[in-house]
């Protein structure tokens, strides 16, 4: 019998580069509070955002997954046709065909990659990047583009103050590449599907409503376990954690979830949701490049993070800084 | 079986810890949200927590329905054991 071979694969996958793109817009609670029944205090206290950041018309997808991504690349020191996959996670495409991971692939210059999009709502982000390291310890892909793109603002009701100083707009992504010592740890995903309903567009409707509450009891009870998962199934413990970067969905949810885990107080603690409001797929990179830029967090450092969100989904992992 | 005023005691602490509440200012006539300024997060909180420390369940529907402490402490009786 003939005997499939299979291509050579690493021992590991590490992050080699991180970028990021915010939309030039600032929103503060201010503004909106004169277009709708809110105020700064009221969201600051709920959610913790003081401002966010949202698309102007020429902001596309396209164009800020495209920016977030050629700084990653250029971070990575790799050229472009050393990339040989580029996944691409949204949940905010409005015309789902054709999917816009091949478009942003060819922008970059990465000759012929494999490329797609992947929905995992916020988690996307997260999911792709276990895939990609994947694909790279098994030898299907050399060196992996993973982007994470929304704008939000396009399916939020800008009306509506329960989702619309929540949900902003802003891209990321990372480079990965082979490396003798493991920077990704496996995965820890997970998806409650029962709960489909808690954030989604209904039928008929073109804007996003989220069931606060119950997504709320979800992430603060039910994703202990995956981020605890996280870190078992990578050998390591809380306090050996520099950096802990979850989803920015709610300040609070951030606050209760590092309470829970028991980091040490030199752990640094990623609150980039205050300044970028909730990005979605975006927001885990965002709030990497940040630290990273501010100084917080340095090339090394071993960083906890988790994605969750429609689906619902959820997916985390340890990694090591670029 | 705990008392009524064993529950009202344990809703009192868990209100003390999880938004700030002084155990006098918890009173089965108030309103959770006017009177005692629990946002919906909060209740959250305080759900879990009771869920926790009473070994009831409180789905999110029925969360919505719990608009005072006294209907917490009858919630939590009717459904206890």
């Amino acid at each position: 019998m003939t005997t499939i071979k299979l291509r050579e694969g690493a021992p590991g996958a590490r992050i080699l580069g991180l970028g990021g793109y915010r939309p030039r817009r600032r929103v503060t609670n201010d503004e909106l509070a004169q277009t709708m029944d809110t105020n700064d205090e009221w969201i600051q206290t709920r959610v913790g955002i003081a401002e966010r950041r949202w698309a102007s018309e020429d902001e596309t997808l396209v164009e800020m997954a495209v920016a977030a991504g050629g700084k990653a690349l250029a971070a990575s020191g790799l050229a472009p046709d050393e990339v040989d996959l580029v996944i691409l996670a949204s949940a905010s495409l409005r015309v789902p065909i054709p999917g816009i991971g091949p478009q942003v692939a060819h922008r970059l210059g990465i000759p012929r990659p494999g490329a797609f999009d992947l929905n995992a709502g916020c988690a996307g982000f997260c999911y792709a990047l276990g895939m990609a390291s994947d694909a790279i310890r098994s030898g299907d892909a050399r060196n992996a583009l993973v982007i994470g793109v929304e704008r939000l603002t396009d399916v939020t009701d800008t009306t509506d103050r329960s989702t619309a100083v929540i949900f902003a707009d802003g891209a990321g992504a990372a480079v990965l590449g082979a490396s003798d010592e493991p920077g990704i740890g496996p995965v820890a995903w997970g998806s409650d599907g029962d709960q489909y309903t808690a954030i989604e567009i209904a039928a008929g409707s073109s804007t996003m409503t989220m069931a606060g509450q119950a997504v709320y009891r979800w992430a603060t009870t039910k994703l202990t376990e995956t981020l605890v998962q996280a870190m078992e199934r990578a050998g390591v413990t809380a306090a050996d954690i520099d950096v802990f970067a979850p989803h920015q969905a709610n300040l609070r949810i951030i606050e209760s979830m590092a309470k829970k885990l028991g980091f040490g107080e030199d752990t640094v603690i990623a609150r980039d949701i205050v300044q970028s409001g909730n990005t979605s797929a975006a927001s885990v990179p965002l709030a990497l490049t940040a630290l990273l830029e501010s100084g917080e967090a340095k090339s090394g450092d071993l960083a906890l993070v988790l994605g969750y969100g429609a689906g619902l989904t959820v997916a985390g992992q340890v990694l090591r800084l670029p | 079986m705990p008392s009524t005023a064993d529950i009202q005691a344990g809703l009192a602490e868990i209100l003390e810890e999880v938004a700030g509440v002084t155990a006098a200012d918890a009173t089965p006539e108030k309103s959770f949200t006017d009177d005692l300024d629990v946002d919906s997060l909060s209740m959250v909180e305080i759900a879990t927590a009771v869920e926790d420390k009473f070994g009831v369940a409180i789905p999110d529907d029925e969360l919505a329905n719990i608009k005072t402490v006294g209907d917490a402490i009858s919630f939590i009786e009717k459904n206890q054991g």
